[in-house]
């Protein structure tokens, strides 16, 4: 069979470039190697609940008829509506740090204001920083990775500020140790503090299966249960693929989403006819595991109505990979229940993850890990009781996560969740038709995911 | 094609790609951009509707012809004549 384009991988960066090319004609394939769609924002039920893999919440919050923005932009690209999506706006969350804490909610004075009253010394510095901010091109895909951490000092002279902005940002989305390119300090800074969090009623479900009944309808073919064994080529080029079982598909492209390393590890080493590779790949290192809690209460009936907690209880905020298993001294705190819906979820649920070391939890036998992870989930949860009322006698079913897992399911090295700490972001790698998409190309969330695939597409595949 | 048919085709493509624009009161002299929040890849989207529907290829160098109703109509009217 040949295609005009294969796309590795049936997440969201995936399906979403997928669309594009299938709206446009184009002879198109998605391949994933595991038996459902979604990747690192897949969704699962287990002992009859519904759950979500990786989502908190969606950023880059618009609201319904708004036409500039990632959100608007992506519905438009994809010719979805505002209404398949439907996301509901947060509650309200916080950064809390030792002695001081900074709210935040969908409208970004809030933060300014609470800025300004816990660091009254840094109000203009602050002002300053925010307009540098937004007059940043992030999606130009030219520019040189820089350290968002030397531009915040050289802007903010308190060390915990500095630390507090980096804390969400950080946690939700960067594949670097203590630090932020900043293009993704940008992405992430104003689709998490000045468009902010929203969720659908349903979670991530709504949002995949619109991308692939979206797909299918356009004429995209997906092929689940198909992983790529190898990435087949001919001099500089890649002309294909060969599939688990032996087949073999050829291609005049391929966009893969599996991961910058991962996707170089399934070509050979690297074209004959270059002198030398133009971008390494790193395999990244920061993971981490997640507890998911139902309780037959609300989180709200607790006194809880916060969204999303994102916590540090040290001096510095430490984001690296631990040496224990697993970083007690940080964490997310995720309320699904705590957004604006018409009518309130089933059940009440508390979402905690804690930064991972994948060399521990990689490394277990079988026995050992079903230990260690039941052991984790006690001490992750009393890390997060320390922030929200005690809700231990309310759960009814637990459910974790480790690296472990996210290997299993994604195949992604070191069970990653933010990819490689260097990115490509005009996609490129060492093959001329082979790019990238995805969380390795370097747009961040949800929206990001689905921006990356609908911008490789264009830009790689549309445009010739 | 006529120029009016062809006029048509691209309020049909921007009914496409921006549904919640409201196109009644379009000024065709005026570029889309200053009217609608139309980005690059809006631009990109026009194109490819054109050449989806029409099998028309227009080069890269040549976008710029599509900055109004009005240039994008004259730029069309030779290369859709006999559409």
């Amino acid at each position: 069979m040949h295609y005009e384009t294969l796309i590795i991988g049936a997440g969201l960066s995936g399906l979403a470039a997928g669309i594009r090319l299938a709206y446009f004609d184009q002879q198109v394939c998605v391949l994933e190697r595991h038996t459902t769609i979604g990747g690192l924002n897949s969704f699962y039920r287990l002992r009859g609940r519904n759950h979500d893999v990786g989502l908190h919440a969606v950023t880059n919050y618009a609201k319904p008829g708004t036409k500039t923005g990632p959100l608007s932009k992506l519905l438009r690209q994809l010719r979805i509506r505002w209404d398949d999506f439907s996301l509901c706006e947060q509650n309200g969350s916080s950064i809390k740090f030792p002695g001081c804490t900074l709210q935040f909610s969908n409208d970004f004075e809030l933060l300014h204001e609470q800025i300004n009253s816990a660091f009254p010394s840094e109000k203009d510095h602050f002002a300053r920083l925010h307009q540098f901010l937004i007059n940043f091109d992030e999606l130009d895909l030219q520019q040189n990775a820089q350290s968002a951490r030397e531009t915040l000092n050289q802007y903010l002279g308190d060390a915990m500020l500095i630390d507090m902005l980096f804390c969400p940002l950080m946690f939700y989305g960067s594949a670097k140790p203590d630090d932020m390119d900043l293009n993704q300090f940008v992405v992430m800074y104003k689709s998490i503090f000045m468009e902010g969090f929203g969720r659908p009623f349903k979670g991530v479900r709504p949002i995949m299966k619109t991308l692939v009944r979206q797909y299918k309808k356009l004429g995209g073919e997906l092929r689940l249960r198909a992983g790529v064994k190898r990435i087949l080529t001919d001099g500089n080029r890649a002309v294909g693929v060969e599939l688990d079982d032996g087949t073999q598909l050829t291609a005049d492209r391929i966009l893969s989403s599996a991961g910058a390393v991962e996707t170089a590890q399934l070509c050979p080493p690297c074209p004959s006819t270059k002198e030398e590779a133009s971008f390494e790949p790193i395999a990244g290192d920061v993971t981490f595991n997640e507890i998911i809690d139902t309780l037959d209460t609300t989180p709200a009936e607790l006194g809880h109505n916060e969204t999303i907690i994102f916590f540090n209880n040290s001096e510095k905020f430490s984001y690296r990979k631990p040496d224990e298993p697993c970083d007690l001294q940080s964490g997310i705190i995720c309320s699904p229940n705590n957004f604006q819906y018409d009518t309130p979820l089933e059940e009440g649920c508390i979402r905690v993850t804690a930064l991972a070391n994948h060399d521990y939890w990689l490394s277990l036998s079988e026995e050992e890990y079903i230990e260690a992870k039941a052991d984790w989930v006690q001490k992750i949860r009393e890390t997060a009781i320390q922030h929200l009322p005690d809700y231990r006698s309310h759960i009814i079913d637990t459910d974790s996560f480790t690296p472990k897992t996210i290997k299993r399911y994604t195949g992604h090295i070191n069970g990653c969740v933010y990819g490689a700490p260097n990115k490509s972001l005009d996609g490129s790698t060492n093959w001329d038709n082979l790019l990238l998409c995805g969380t390795d190309q370097g747009f961040l969330g949800i929206v990001g995911a689905m921006l990356s695939g609908i911008t490789m597409a264009n830009n790689h595949c549309l445009m010739n | 094609m006529a120029p009016a048919e062809i006029r048509q085709v691209i309020l049909d493509i921007l009914k496409k790609i921006a549904p919640d624009e409201d196109l009644s009161s379009l000024d065709d002299s005026v570029p889309f951009r200053e009217q609608m929040e139309l980005d690059s890849m809006d631009f990109l989207d026009i194109v490819m509707e054109l050449r989806k529907a029409y099998r028309v290829q227009i080069p890269e160098e040549d976008y710029h012809h599509l900055g109004t109703m009005d240039s994008t109509v004259t730029y069309l009217t030779p290369i859709l004549k006999d559409v």
